[in-house]
């Protein structure tokens, strides 16, 4: 075991897979040399070369669309969008073009790219570097969407995301960064890529989060323990396809579920979760579906993210409405 | 009207005179009457394949069509530049381009029946279906040299666009990405003067090829009516791109003589007056007079080719006629290249919503 960070643990993860596989390569602006703005891909370019880590220029579509001309030739590109509001301009190559080509060509092209991006608030960041573009992702057949929450997933999930034959976005939580924890670099993965895993057991509500949420639902959980309320904590991990066999296992057995997200509410993830559960656990339900979330603004300045991000604080508020008899 | 004809490379003049041009020349100099007549071939069978899908469009058959009239020498000229390890990167309109490449013809009607979003595989031919938002295919086609050229692979990609798609960003990120990386991408733009009703004008104050000077990448102004002078330059472009030198932009100047698909009205932003120019200037016409010129093309070539295009228009019209609906079932083939819960779920109930016709017939 190892004690690392999510971004060490992210390059650790990138550079087993160029070490595995030629046909890696890594593109976007500043990978090279800099390392990346967050150094994820920190001294790559020297270990590998420039052909292997290319410094991209200034252009998100570019970065993507010459990504998938690389795909069609047999490469597997690893892109990175350098912040979360900056992938937008690239956002017809990734749903028209990167998403469909399997569909449009009845099977016989495929676009195993891997499309990270730093993403969500909480790090006092200026205008378009702490948005949750998750839901525009998850909506768009042909893309598999990912949310590692913490360094053991994010070294794991980025080898397998990479390994996919299909296109993955792959959303990493920038808040969480810095966090460290012990990561066993020689083991193979616990989880396929697209399950949830339930971090914390409970048996009073179920609260379901993903990415940097999973942290914070986690702090609410022991609070919530000292008051003598047992959550059950789901880290959904993937969000295209979404684990709902472990969410609904969970739910059948508590009765009660939060979802929690910083994406704003209107048709974010917890629409969806709450409406399967709607569906499939109508009967083990003890109360109404509830979500925490960020509010429906644009992301607000750096002073006032504080109020517009869940805290533990608005989960347990949530959780005394659902947990009321 | 006729923009930004200021003497672009031309072979062939309006009537079939020769022009020599002794740097362009020598790149066409193993031609000789077999190939005059296979690229003039090319070009009557491709107006054919046209006229025939545009009928088939009328009649109900297919839902849409985007016709090439009046840029067979364009498509038919770049194409045939081609060796087979290149790969084109196409749009909706690059019929010609799609059949010299040896897709067959009996298939380019799918895309626009409805029964596919493709009709070929395109790592078979390489060329790729067509792209239907406008100039995406340029970054595509950089993407892939840049793959060739980390792989050694001396060949050239060809990225085919028009006019208009000359004002979208991913045409500029493309032109400034190849020429960053040096790919070997031939940038083909045929100017066909109109992005449906939007004259050329509209799109660019300067003569397009122009553009290609501000990325440092070598530039063509060429007659696109002319498949002498179109197959020279290509020649000349993707040699360069091959070698390693980089990508070059090459302007077609030819004109797109019918609408922009079927269901655009034409007679409303453009007049007879406008097209009596470009009538004169037809590429099949000209090349013809050339072949008539030269005493090459005989009455039996003639009848030959003439019979070889209703022979190709025959088969694409039967073909296009007896294309069944694809099943039900493959709505849901090929999202993911593995399992996917959503889509397996929705598969099954769908599966168990038309079988219950089954079941209600069954009882009455």
């Amino acid at each position: 075991m190892t004690v690392v960070n999510l971004v060490t643990a992210l390059n650790t993860g990138l550079r087993r897979s160029l070490e595995r596989d030629r046909r890696v390569v890594i593109l976007g602006e500043d990978v090279g040399r800099l390392g990346g703005v967050f150094r994820v891909t920190d001294a790559l370019q020297k270990d590998f070369g420039e052909n292997r880590v290319m410094d991209m220029p200034l252009a998100e579509s570019g970065i993507v669309g010459t990504a998938f001309g690389l795909a069609l030739r047999g490469y597997r590109p690893v892109c990175e969008i350098q912040f979360d509001g900056f992938v937008y301009p690239a956002f017809d190559q990734i749903v028209s073009q990167v998403a469909k080509i399997h569909y449009r060509t009845e099977g016989r092209v495929r676009a195993p790219i891997t499309i990270r991006i730093p993403s969500g608030g909480g790090i006092g960041a200026v205008e378009h570097h702490s948005e949750s573009p998750e839901a525009y992702f998850a909506h768009t057949a042909g893309l598999r969407v990912v949310y590692p929450s913490n360094p053991a997933d994010g070294y794991h999930m980025i080898r397998q995301s990479i390994e996919c034959d299909d296109p993955v976005v792959f959303l990493e939580p920038k808040r969480r960064y810095w966090d460290a924890a012990e990561v066993d670099l020689d083991a193979e993965p616990s989880l396929p890529l697209h399950s949830a895993r339930v971090v914390r057991q409970g048996s009073d509500a179920t609260v379901v989060a993903y990415g940097s949420m999973v942290a914070t639902a986690l702090e609410a959980a022991d609070i919530a323990d000292d008051e003598g309320h047992h959550l059950e904590v789901i880290d959904l991990r993937s969000l295209s396809p979404i684990d709902f066999d472990t969410v609904d296992n969970s739910v059948r057995r508590t009765g009660r579920l939060v979802v929690v997200h910083e994406a704003p509410m209107f048709l974010g993830l917890g629409a969806e979760i709450a409406a399967h559960a709607a569906q499939h656990c109508f009967y083990d339900l003890k109360a109404p579906v509830l979500r925490v979330t960020g509010f429906d603004i644009p992301y607000p300045p750096a002073k006032l993210e504080q109020f517009h991000l869940p805290d533990a604080d608005r989960i347990l508020d949530t959780l005394d409405r659902v947990l009321t008899p | 009207m006729i923009d930004n004809l200021d003497y672009p490379v031309q072979l062939l003049q309006p009537d079939g005179a020769r022009v020599c041009r002794t740097e362009y020349d020598r790149l066409i100099a193993d031609l000789g009457p077999t190939e005059y007549i296979s690229l003039y071939r090319d070009m009557v069978i491709s107006r054919r394949i046209d006229t025939a899908a545009v009928a088939l469009q009328r009649q109900g058959e297919i839902g849409l069509w985007a016709p090439l009239l009046g840029q067979e020498a364009a498509q038919v000229g770049s194409a045939r530049a081609l060796k087979p390890d290149d790969f084109a990167f196409v749009s909706y309109r690059e019929h010609a381009v799609a059949y010299c490449r040896g897709v067959p013809p009996e298939v380019l009607t799918h895309m626009w029946r409805g029964c596919s979003h493709s009709a070929w595989d395109p790592n078979q031919f390489n060329v790729t279906n067509p792209a239907i938002v406008v100039g995406s295919q340029g970054l595509h086609a950089t993407g892939y040299a840049l793959g060739a050229h980390l792989d050694g692979a001396e060949i050239a990609t060809i990225a085919y666009f028009g006019d208009g798609a000359t004002s979208q960003g991913d045409i500029a990120e493309a032109l400034g990405f190849a020429a960053s990386f040096r790919a070997g991408v031939v940038f083909f733009c045929q100017n066909n003067q109109w992005a449906i009703s939007e004259p050329v004008s509209l799109q660019s104050r300067t003569p397009i090829s122009h553009r290609a000077d501000g990325y440092g990448i070598p530039s063509f102004r060429v007659d696109g009516n002319d498949v002498l002078a179109v197959l020279a330059v290509t020649r000349a472009a993707l040699a360069h791109a091959r070698e390693g030198s980089g990508p070059t932009f090459i302007e077609a100047i030819t004109c797109r003589m019918g609408p922009h698909t079927t269901s655009d009205d034409p007679s409303r932003y453009r007049s007879d007056t406008d097209m009596a120019e470009w009538r004169r200037r037809d590429p099949i016409t000209r090349m013809r007079a050339f072949l008539e010129r030269r005493g090459i093309l005989d009455e039996t070539a003639d009848a030959e080719i003439s019979t070889a295009a209703e022979d190709v228009a025959a088969r694409l019209r039967h073909a296009t006629l007896e294309t069944p609906d694809p099943p039900p079932s493959t709505l849901f083939e090929h999202v993911y290249t593995g399992p996917h819960p959503l889509i397996e779920h929705e598969r099954e109930q769908h599966r168990e919503y038309l079988a219950s016709f089954d079941d209600q017939e069954a009882m009455s």
